[in-house]
């Protein structure tokens, strides 16, 4: 393994040191590769029982593996944005022929590896994607286009060799070969990076303000507080390629002339916060991070700050405010970060997908990047797609793309071939929009025109089951009590809107009730200090712009047309329709529905809970509502 | 009493604080450190004693309120002990709109959690809804512990996990 053998590289060393990675990483002529994912959803789906299951069953095969004369390795990998078929495992053979399995369980690893790995014949009915000798081309899946995450699920992530193979540190290379830190800011800049934790605002602009900023010390910040619900392509990344973020903050902080950065990591990401620990030193080990970086004199250390839960901690001033040990509370702009920011010096902060990008532009240069997406909107962005749509996982696309080539031919449609209702973009943020709206090209500024913003990549598909109001509800109650409470607009407003949407959900609202909402979230959205107040009432604005009926519904004809809202409902079965099925008894985990087989079911009013398992599972619509 | 009580028992009882004290100095009895030191000790005690916030703020020279301020700003810190095992269940947006709702209410039922209570008497069990564990795409989603994660949930497959978690729990298994 090169990496142990290697301390201290420096730079005119580098070239060899790839090729050497790089000939240790390509298969042998015997070799297969059996590949695990194992990021937080792969294991949350059971990667670590596939991984003892392959690991079991390479030891029976032993005998077989020596007469082959094979030479079989397990790779662990991160998120390979496929959640929906997780567990992945897949095999590697020399010269690109791969085969990936989808919803891999134990019984089935141990099959992959005795019949396909030893034995050579692929298991047809379990594939999810093949890839045969000589096919070259991008790893992505149909319609998408991977930069950040190109090395996700393909190497691992707490080996440095596997990332320097794969063209890691080349950028963080030819930006120490003679690069000032204004051609590498000037780099950026004509690449036209936006930063992709929500408002867009040009990165070589930013780092520009940094470097310009006087003062001999200056800070650098990854922003990894990725605190919006339905948003995870941050810890993806971080799990997946850790490698990325730091050579984009090394780059970053030569650039703008800081020795020191943080990474502020939500403390909900225990496995990000371990890989980005062994990257760092890693990286120190090979003379990558630290002091004196590849002989060349400059400095830069890092230093890990995990969160303590809270979301307005991902604004950058509270998050600031956080590193230093105090109340994650933001402070009114100007002054701006890159003039006063840590400690009161010059400070420029990025989020994780930002960073990670950095290397690969510095790398391939900036036209190549400027040729991706469209005109404002450069490069690629990685959503989060979930809800009910039936591929869920992460999807990493070039600008401008729309929201239905995203949400039907990545997302497959919705599950269960019910309606799409809408698409929430951009969490507690951003906005929901409607069918109306699919075709939007997916750009920071056609976003922000529909009302809705980029956010930090959450995309949310909501189908005919779900009630708008009730999902206005749900983003006003997070916001609420993530809402640090400093200004008065954000306090109070937030606070006001949600006591008018619980009325409205409870059945109690009344038709005055939906522009005094509109008034109100004008007023938080005018008034608050800081992104949290100033977008929160997205949402809710968006939703009343998109679904005003469904409001009017609520508070005129007392229903909710999509069944959510309990005060509103009562479930009963219709006799007609039932049965007997007991599927719903099976299903009601509050004990409310009784009847025998082959006779029409009946829902205890008092003990249903109008939780909607009932009518989920009900093949024959005899549930009514 | 079970031996994490005890634990907490015997830290609490040492007026020295011998132990909260090798946190700070780790941390350099920095004012700025004052999150990393709060997160270990409630690692150690698995809350935030009371007397233990004063002890820091002496020790760092700050002001009891401050130290206060930050143990209530955050909602990782927890001035009320917790259970053995913590289950958190993701009420992300993701996991909202899949039923983390009803996953939520079988949980406390299965456990016997009456209304407005977090945490069983017996200092066992504590049930918690947290913002987004970004595990979106497994929704819906919990936690037990930190350790194990558990996605696609199904009130069967619920029915299981909380089935096996009492039997660990019995035998006295952490995690």
């Amino acid at each position: 393994m090169p990496n142990t053998t290697h301390t201290n590289i420096r730079l005119h060393q580098m070239p060899a040191f790839r090729a050497r990675c790089q000939e240790a990483f390509a298969l042998g002529p015997d070799q297969v590769m059996i590949l695990v994912g194992v990021g937080t959803c792969g294991l949350a789906a059971g990667g670590g029982q596939v991984l003892r299951a392959i690991q079991e069953e390479l030891r029976l095969q032993a005998g077989a593996i020596r007469e082959r004369g094979l030479d079989l390795e397990i790779r662990p990998t991160g998120c390979a944005g496929m959640c929906e078929a997780e567990v992945l495992v897949e095999v590697q053979r020399p010269g690109g022929h791969r085969v990936l399995y989808g919803k891999v369980k134990p019984d089935l690893a141990r099959r992959i590896v005795a019949e396909d790995a030893v034995g050579g014949h692929p298991i047809v009915e379990w594939t999810v994607h093949r890839q045969d000798p000589g096919q070259t081309g991008n790893r992505a899946p149909a319609k998408q286009l991977h930069v950040v995450m190109e090395n996700c699920g393909l190497i691992d992530p707490e080996r440095i060799d596997h990332y320097i193979a794969r063209g890691g540190y080349a950028g963080l290379e030819r930006v120490l070969s003679g690069m000032t830190p204004l051609d590498v800011v000037k780099e950026v800049k004509q690449s036209g990076l936006r930063g992709r934790g929500g408002a867009g605002f040009p990165t070589g602009l930013k780092w520009e303000f940094a470097h310009k900023a006087a003062g001999d010390k200056k800070y650098v910040i990854c922003n990894a507080d990725e605190g919006d619900p339905g948003a995870f392509m941050d810890r993806s990344l971080l799990e997946g390629d850790p490698h990325a973020v730091l050579e984009g903050m090394i780059i970053g902080g030569y650039a703008i002339g800081a020795d020191e950065g943080y990474i502020y990591c939500r403390a909900e990401y225990p496995l990000a916060i371990k890989r980005l620990r062994v990257a760092m030193e890693d990286a120190e080990k090979l003379g990558l991070l630290g002091e004196n970086i590849l002989g060349t004199g400059f400095s830069f250390r890092l230093h890990i700050k995990e969160g303590a839960g809270a979301f307005v901690c991902g604004e950058e001033t509270a998050l600031m405010a956080s590193i230093m040990g105090e109340r994650g509370m933001p402070r009114p702009r100007p002054p701006f970060p890159a003039q006063r920011g840590l400690w009161d010096k010059p400070t420029n902060i990025n989020n994780v997908e930002t960073w990670a990008n950095v290397p690969r532009i510095l790398a391939r240069g900036f036209a190549w990047f400027a040729g991706i997406g469209t005109e404002k909107s450069k490069g690629t962005k990685v959503f989060a797609l979930t809800g009910r749509v039936r591929n869920t996982g992460l999807a990493e696309v070039p600008m401008g793309l729309t929201l239905r080539e995203i949400v039907y031919d990545i997302g497959g449609g919705i599950q269960h071939d019910r309606r799409f209702k809408a698409v929430q973009i951009g969490g507690p943020s951003g906005g929901c929009l409607p069918e109306s709206l699919l075709d939007t090209p997916i750009d920071y500024d056609s976003l922000l025109r529909a009302g809705a913003m980029m956010g930090s990549g959450g995309m949310v598909v909501v189908d005919e089951n779900t009630c708008m109001v009730e999902l206005a509800r749900y983003f006003m109650t997070f916001v609420q009590s993530e809402s640090c409470g400093k200004c008065v607009p954000c306090r109070e407003g937030t606070k006001q809107m949600l006591a008018i949407l619980e009325r409205i959900v409870a059945g109690k609202g009344e038709p005055e009730d939906i522009d005094l909402l509109e008034e109100l979230g004008g007023a938080v959205k005018d008034g608050s200090l800081c992104g949290l107040g100033k977008s929160a009432p997205n949402p809710v604005l968006t939703t009343l712009r998109y679904f005003r009926d469904e409001f009017l519904c609520h508070v005129v004809d007392r229903r909710c047309p999509a069944g959510v809202c309990r005060a509103l409902l009562s479930y009963s079965i219709d006799a007609a329709q039932c049965r007997g099925c007991t599927l719903c008894i099976k299903a009601c985990p509050a004990g409310a529905i009784t009847g025998e087989r082959g006779k029409p079911h009946i829902i205890d009013a008092v003990r249903c809970i109008k939780c909607k398992a009932c009518l989920e599972k009900c093949r024959f619509a005899a549930i009514r509502t | 009493m079970d031996r994490y009580m005890q634990m907490g028992e015997d830290a609490m009882n040492d007026r020295s604080f011998s132990k909260v004290n090798e946190i700070i100095n780790h941390w350099e009895r920095r004012v700025s450190n004052l999150i990393p030191i709060l997160q270990e000790v409630q690692k150690e005690y698995r809350y935030l004693p009371e007397e233990v916030l004063t002890y820091v703020a002496t020790a760092l020279g700050m002001p009891p309120a401050s130290v206060y301020g930050v143990a209530t700003f955050y909602a990782q810190f927890s001035l009320e002990p917790k259970g053995k095992y913590v289950i958190k269940v993701c009420d992300g947006t993701a996991c909202h709109v899949r039923g983390s709702e009803e996953v939520r209410y079988l949980v406390r039922k299965h456990i016997g959690l009456p209304e407005g209570v977090d945490t069983t008497s017996d200092l066992c069990f504590t049930v918690e809804k947290v913002a987004c564990l970004g595990a979106c795409g497994l929704a819906p989603v919990m936690t037990i512990n930190d350790n194990d994660v558990y996605g696609q949930l199904t009130p069967e497959a619920l029915q299981l996990v909380l089935d096996d978690l009492k039997k660990r729990s019995a035998a006295g298994e952490v995690h």
